[in-house]
């Protein structure tokens, strides 16, 4: 080859053939079978010819190699000689399983396991060796007809190569072609100059030159053929066996009138869809098979350095402002160099122009890092497809909103939640269609997942028309586990809330309760560790709604900076409630040293917040501050602080990088004087400070008495 | 001396530079290659619920840096903070990546570059003391000069024993 070093592209190619399987699984699992969209499998097979174009260019010949069995029969489907089937399309998804296997392993610098692949290249390779019964063959010629045929008597091949002229603008190297084909065997070249114009006709870029090669070889027609794969669409090709004499030079590519008679054909012949439900578990069960592997590999640790793919549109906003920013400071400038006090003016509107250019700088950095939540949602129609058909449930997915966007880190994040939540849905929350009939429902159930943006959070529902939670066999679980008293009374959100509860997450006795529960404490762990929330709402006998509360982004806050004696902190403007001038006669002491505020009909809690960093206060007494109401976990708190600063957009800094996790502080930023300010975590701040749920609970209490106050 | 070194650097190969301070009349020496930078005291952000020692952190163009004052964290009389008081900056590398922290001591002094052969290992004085923290003495120019081991001065896990005890304090005294 030419001495570039390849290594180089190997990441984007792995992104590519990542993006390229997404794209044929997608096409998969959109197609209709009986009435197939010959697009969409074009599409599919346009995938698979690249990733194994890039395979094979790229010296991973596993993946090429597979590659080529998968594309060899999608190419028969394409010209018509084969129907599809729903088994076919298992296959195919499998194989896309497989692919992704290789990749990753590759992409981690594993030599991939071929067991797997080589099982299910058999399979192909069966497949492919019987011949389709639901369409019928053409006369086509016999070296030309699909790939399948690997027995070739001849001792090689006589080839004709007559590029096209623009071949190398399309950054085709011949040379390429022929050291590869020299890979193949003996090669004999024979290089044609006769239609180079004349030096004054001569166009540099053009090329003028074909070739004649005669390759002593025993490798089948599609060995031969690849090296051409990336220049066929545009090249004159011609493929003769040795056996026989190299006479037809001019003739076109044989496989094109095959293929043309073929389609024709099945167009007539419309092909039979399989679809008995039994055999349908039959084949999902062998098609899940292989994803076992894929399981145990996945804990590998993947490469550090990732990367994203930015719209131009983003990047050219991007260059706009930068540009935008550079006029203001150099008209910044030029009014330093000689100021005086009767051009101030000019500097205020200097400045708040470089503020609005920095803001929208901002803006749009942050925009780079948002993608759409399609990214996330599109692995689950083949998920719900999958597990639906191995629980024997009808499942309709309706995915919505999938345009929202969301910072690239929390979507990563939130993947496997989501993930499990929706299993969760599939497994416990809908009824097999028996039971959904027995209930007068339709037989299929609908799962639907939502998000869109509200405020300054983005909203995930989960929601399915299933069963529902079972409150009272939760109710009896959390009795007998201890986390409940018999004698509380417990609303029915409280209950619905315990299926978060640690206790609930690893029983496996919980499988017989219809309701939610595995793992759950892990999902709500790790949504809250974005800074998000997740509640549960649920109807017995009409479903149940997850819904996820999560922050846009990670890297910037909307923060109300407080200050506490000489300190300055800040709090998430997300999660202030009110603020409040403190009257003296609205506070009322609770036994075990707690205040409460009377706050119309609530009582919060009063959380010093001096007490609570060991600052010294300026505010002696409560009336000199101020309570800042916040809430967090559904709980409400009020701060007691010495005053109200401004309010603006904080970027976050982690304190965890060079020192450690402090309680009650979720990161720190920096000021605009340069020194630092420490973000405060509320719900950290309320267990610092030792309010339990217990002492909560005692509050609602008050609180319903004083209700009965008031009504009586 | 000097000559007597350079010998024995080069009979061994094996040598390291150091970065000496005062502290208390006493001279310390860190790892040269650790060393980030030298700057001047200047005021941190408190953290709540840190050991004493620990001053707070501040803002190294962009990067929240914890500072450590080590006559605190030695259990040496603190001195005001004057003008000379300078604060090292640290660079260690950890499994988790490099960690960055200052230190704040009274006065920079010198580079030697020293002979590890000739480092001799810290007195054991019973269980009591905690000399972990101490990586070896050495004589240069007839003066002792004690080598600092960073991993366990300014490392996570001494931070986190103190600032657990701190906060267990901390919590226990919000409890009551």
């Amino acid at each position: 080859m030419s001495g570039i070093d390849l290594s180089q592209f190997h990441q984007v190619f792995f992104e590519e053939s990542f993006e390229g399987l997404d794209v044929m699984e997608n096409g998969l699992l959109g197609l209709d079978i009986g009435n197939v969209d010959n697009e969409t499998i074009n599409d599919i097979f346009r995938a698979a010819h690249s990733i194994k174009g890039g395979g094979g260019t790229f010296g991973f010949s596993s993946v090429s190699d597979f590659t080529h069995v998968v594309e060899t029969l999608l190419d028969e489907i394409r010209a018509g000689q084969r129907a599809i089937t729903r088994e076919y399309v298992d296959l195919f998804l499998s194989s896309v399983d497989c692919l992704r296997t290789m990749l990753t392993e590759l992409q981690d610098g594993q030599e991939p396991d071929l067991t797997g692949p080589n099982k299910l290249k058999e399979k192909f390779e069966a497949v492919l060796e019987t011949p389709s019964q639901t369409s019928v063959e053409p006369d086509a010629e016999p070296t030309t007809e699909g790939g399948s045929e690997k027995v070739n008597d001849s001792k090689g091949w006589a080839i004709t190569f007559i590029p096209g002229a623009d071949i190398c603008r399309t950054g085709n190297e011949p040379y390429r072609i022929i050291n590869e084909l020299e890979g193949l065997g003996e090669l004999t070249t024979q290089c044609h100059v006769d239609s180079i114009p004349d030096y004054d006709a001569m166009e540099p870029e053009q090329m003028f030159l074909y070739w004649h090669f005669k390759l002593i070889s025993d490798c089948s027609l599609e060995d031969v053929k690849s090296p051409f794969d990336w220049v066929e669409d545009e090249s004159e090709l011609t493929f003769t066996p040795l056996s026989e004499e190299s006479v037809q030079l001019d003739e076109q590519e044989p496989t094109s009138d095959a293929q043309f008679a073929a389609q024709e054909m099945t167009t007539q012949a419309q092909p039979e869809p399989i679809q008995v439900q039994a055999d349908d578990a039959q084949t999902q069960k062998e098609s899940l098979s292989p994803q076992a592997p894929v399981a145990a590999q996945k804990k590998t640790v993947k490469p550090e350095s990732q990367s994203i793919r930015v719209g131009i549109d983003k990047v050219d906003s991007l260059i706009n402002m930068v540009g935008e920013l550079v006029i203001t400071q150099s008209m910044l400038g030029q009014l330093g160099r000689d100021f005086h006090m009767d051009r101030l003016h000019r500097l205020q509107e200097g400045l708040t122009q470089l503020e609005h250019h920095t803001r929208e700088l901002q803006e749009s950095v942050m925009r780079i890092r948002m993608l759409p939540i399609s990214f996330s949602f599109s692995r689950f129609p083949r998920l719900v497809r999958d597990l639906s058909s191995k629980l024997g449930k009808k499942v309709d997915l309706v995915l919505l909103g999938e345009n929202t966007e969301l910072d690239k880190t929390v979507m990563e994040k939130i993947g496997d939640p989501l993930v499990h939540m929706v299993r969760n849905s599939l497994d416990h929350g809908l009824e097999t269609p028996e039971k959904r009939k027995a209930s007068g429902k339709s037989e299929v159930g609908t799962l639907t997942l939502n998000a869109y943006h509200h405020g300054g959070n983005i909203i995930i529902e989960i929601i399915d028309d299933g069963a529902g939670i079972n409150e009272e066999k939760i109710l009896s679980k959390a009795i007998e586990n201890g986390l409940v008293a018999p004698t509380d009374s417990l609303t029915p959100e409280q209950v619905q809330d315990l299926i978060f509860h640690p206790g609930f997450s690893t029983a496996d006795e919980i499988s017989d309760v219809s309701g939610r529960g595995v793992g759950m404490d892990v999902v709500r762990r790790n949504i809250q560790a974005l800074n998000g929330s997740v509640e549960v709402h649920s109807v017995p006998g009409e479903g149940s709604t997850f819904k996820i509360r999560l922050p846009l982004t990670l890297a910037i806050l909307d923060g109300q900076l407080v200050r506490v004696g000489p300190e300055t902190y800040i709090l998430p403007l997300v999660s202030i409630v009110e603020s409040i001038q403190i009257d003296p006669t609205l506070v009322n002491s609770v036994g075990g040293g707690f205040e409460v505020y009377r706050l119309r009909n609530e009582y919060v809690p009063i959380i010093r917040l001096f007490d609570v960093m060991n600052v010294e206060p300026d505010s002696q007494t409560l009336s000199d501050g101020l309570l800042v109401v916040v809430e967090g976990e559904n709980k409400k708190v009020g701060f007691v602080i010495d005053d109200l600063l401004a309010q603006q957009q904080v970027v976050i800094k982690s304190l965890e990088s060079n020192y450690k996790k402090v309680e009650g502080i979720s990161g720190a930023t920096i000021l605009g004087d340069g020194t630092v300010a420490l973000i405060l975590d509320i719900t950290g701040l309320i267990q610092v400070a030792g309010i339990k749920a217990s002492t909560l609970n005692q509050l609602k209490e008050l609180e319903k008495s004083a209700q009965g106050d008031e009504a009586a | 001396m000097e000559a007597e070194l350079e010998n024995a650097i080069e009979e061994t190969g094996e040598s390291e530079q150091y970065l000496t301070f005062i502290m208390a009349d006493e001279e310390y020496g860190v790892d040269i290659l650790s060393v980030q930078e030298i700057r001047g005291w200047e005021p941190c952000t408190q953290i709540p619920n840190s050991p004493s020692f620990m001053k707070g952190v501040i803002n190294l163009r962009g990067t929240i840096v914890p500072i450590i004052d080590l006559r605190e964290r030695f259990g040496l009389k603190t001195v005001e903070y004057s003008p000379t008081t300078v604060v090292i900056v640290l660079k260690l590398e950890t499994e988790k990546g490099n960690r960055v922290s200052g230190i704040v001591v009274d006065a920079v002094s010198d580079v030697y570059t020293l002979a590890k052969k000739d480092m001799k290992d810290a007195p054991n004085i019973g269980e009591k003391m905690n000399v972990s923290f101490i990586k070896g003495l050495i004589n240069v120019n007839d003066k002792m000069v004690i080598l600092l081991e960073l991993e366990t001065l300014v490392g996570t896990d001494e931070i986190e024993n103190f600032a657990e005890i701190a906060s267990m304090v901390s919590k226990n005294s919000v409890a009551e």
